[in-house]
């Protein structure tokens, strides 16, 4: 799968670039750019991204597989992360982290077939203070029960 | 009570309602004022950092070169992945002018032409709050080159926004600055510190983003001011974000020295159903557990807690009722830092996964008394023996919690070990001397 940037995206790699005395600097908003455009990080993207910032693409390789939030394998359309450390498993995470799990009948980094949805245990999301909380794509939905997170995901389609 | 970073002010993170409360007017009087004059001022305040380790800000900035003619760089840290720690998310939603302005007063004061704020990645919604503040700072000329004109000064400074993805160690500052360039965030070897040897080989401050927030009220109204508000070791207010099993969890600003007690009780609402404290964790989940039992008169600030065996870590209070089972708990606590630990140091890399694997054995019922002497064995070996403080994050809650809560252990273990052979057959075909007699 070939891949390369769009023009729209290319002008925003050039003021990203803008930003930092470095292109290599530039990588991890330009592989967020790509994330966007490609919805996860293939072999090609990486690339791509090393050849318009003049990276070793092992470098780039290293930056993609260090970080937790670039996707390494195509995910749903509705990517499920529900946070299980302390205070949201003092306040329920445990349960509905295995209600989730059941309902879409998928395990912690697990594509559903008809890519609907994905999921991933994650950890601490800052949502402490209005936990237990969970994540879909970048939006948070927090103060839930396990009623509640099943309501959420009732609602995508 | 005055609140100095959190003000009870509606839409004050609008600039037209942050200017209308005399906002940027401090960064107005400190460019009247010599860069020596604004350090001495932080310095005097007593401003200790909010981000864990409650070092001097004033003094921190100090230790920039002066006559140095490399570019120098200021990061403010808002990475914030410590769990049980959600302040900063609250001052970039509800103060993000008044971190703006504290940027650019820091910027000022160690000679940097750059910033760049490191929000943590999951932080979407509040990246966006934080860009659409500095969008509006810049058109309005407080930022940029425009603010020469602004408030009457040579000076002029940008400021960034970084965004993290899902690194709990770019946390730490040198994996931070590691993060910047666009690297793996490896923690770097100290010395050199970032005062030398920072973003690009550059001088390079580090402060927390609730630290920076605390500076524009600072040079508005006197170090004097500040320094007689709360402790005298450890001035001024400290926004606690209390969790776990309180009726009314939230993040508050309070002076620091509170009682914990007091935060838990007469701001959190208490605990759930009015049951029992079986533990606190004060900090964050890397600093030492504190008994339930012992909470009385312990007051939250650094020193205070450091005599009571714990440390005021990012301020975030997690609480534990009776019922709650702290083996599953610690267990959770190893897995994070399990997941997070870089991979660079042996140590630490080894030992949390050993740690884990040990305490899900425990939480399994599997456990022997001999693991929890294993624990700490491993913990030790793990604390001080790594290049950043995640080893040591990852040691504390592990010994802590055994020795503090030890019966809570001791309940769930065996007291001896088995020495049944599991594998029968293999045991009688390869020992001359089975250890224990072998029935078919």
């Amino acid at each position: 799968m070939e891949f390369k940037f769009s023009e729209e995206n290319l002008q925003k790699i050039e003021l990203v670039l803008k930003k930092y005395p470095t292109k290599q600097a530039a990588v991890m908003p330009v592989l967020y750019i790509a994330q966007e455009q490609n919805g996860w990080i293939s072999k090609e993207v990486m690339v791509e991204t090393a050849s318009i910032l003049e990276m070793n693409e092992e470098d780039v390789f290293g930056v993609v597989t260090f970080y937790t939030m670039y996707h390494k394998k195509e995910m749903g359309k509705y990517h499920i992360q529900v946070c299980t450390n302390v205070s949201c498993m003092l306040r329920g995470g445990y349960q509905i982290y295995d209600a989730v799990k059941e309902k879409l009948g998928l395990d912690n980094g697990d594509v559903s077939n008809d890519k609907k949805f994905s999921l991933e245990e994650v950890e601490c999301m800052g949502s402490c203070g209005t936990a237990p909380m969970i994540a879909v794509n970048e939006d948070y939905f927090e103060n839930l029960d396990k009623e509640k997170a099943l309501q959420i995901l009732d609602s995508l389609n | 009570m005055e609140k100095i970073v959190l003000p009870e002010i509606e839409n004050f993170h609008q600039l037209d309602v942050y200017i209308q409360n005399a906002g940027y007017e401090a960064a107005k009087s400190a460019f009247t004022q010599t860069t020596n004059q604004i350090i001495d001022t932080v310095k005097k305040s007593g401003l200790r950092g909010r981000g864990g380790a409650a070092f001097s800000a004033g003094l921190k900035w100090s230790f920039m070169p002066k006559n140095n003619d490399k570019p120098k760089y200021l990061c403010v840290n808002g990475d914030e992945s410590e769990p049980g720690s959600f302040k900063d998310r609250q001052i970039l939603e509800r103060n993000p002018h008044q971190l703006i302005e504290g940027t650019i007063i820091a910027c000022y004061a160690i000679g940097a032409k750059s910033a760049y704020i490191y929000v943590r990645g999951e932080y979407h919604k509040w990246i966006k709050l934080l860009q659409k503040a500095l969008d509006d700072a810049y058109e309005k000329g407080f930022v940029g080159e425009k603010m020469k004109e602004t408030f009457g000064t040579d000076f002029s400074c940008n400021i960034y926004v970084h965004k993290g993805a899902g690194a709990y160690i770019c946390g730490e500052e040198s994996s931070l600055m590691n993060s910047i360039e666009g690297q793996r965030g490896y923690p770097r070897v100290k010395p050199p510190f970032p005062a030398q040897n920072g973003l690009w080989g550059n001088p390079t401050t580090i402060n927390n983003v609730e630290t920076i927030t605390n500076i524009p009220p600072i040079i508005k109204k006197g170090w004097e001011w500040f320094s007689a508000i709360g402790e005298p070791k450890h001035p001024g207010t400290i926004l606690f974000g209390v969790s776990g099993h309180v009726n009314n969890p939230g993040v508050f600003e309070l002076p620091s020295g509170t009682l914990l007690t007091d935060i838990i009780y007469k701001y959190a609402g208490g605990v759930i159903g009015g049951k029992k404290i079986k533990c606190v964790i004060p900090g964050g989940s890397s600093m030492p557990p504190l008994r339930g039992d012992k909470l009385e008169g312990v007051k939250m600030d650094a020193e205070s807690l450091k005599a009571v065996g714990s440390a005021i870590g990012t301020g975030g209070i997690m609480v534990m009722d009776e019922d709650t089972d702290l083996v599953r708990v610690l267990a959770r606590i190893a897995k994070f830092y399990y997941h997070e630990s870089c991979g660079q140091c042996t140590p630490c890399r080894e030992g949390t996964g050993w740690m884990l694997k040990i305490l899900n054995r425990l939480v399994r019922g599997e456990g022997t008394s001999k693991d929890l002497d294993l624990l700490i064995t491993i913990a030790k070996n793990i604390e001080g023996n790594t290049i950043c403080a995640l080893g040591d994050a990852a040691a504390w809650p592990v010994k802590f919690m055994i020795a503090r809560f030890r019966e809570e252990f001791e309940a769930v273990v065996k007291d001896e070990v088995s020495l049944e052979p599991k594998n029968k057959v293999h045991s009688m075909r390869h020992t001359a001397n089975p250890i224990a007699p072998v029935q078919v």
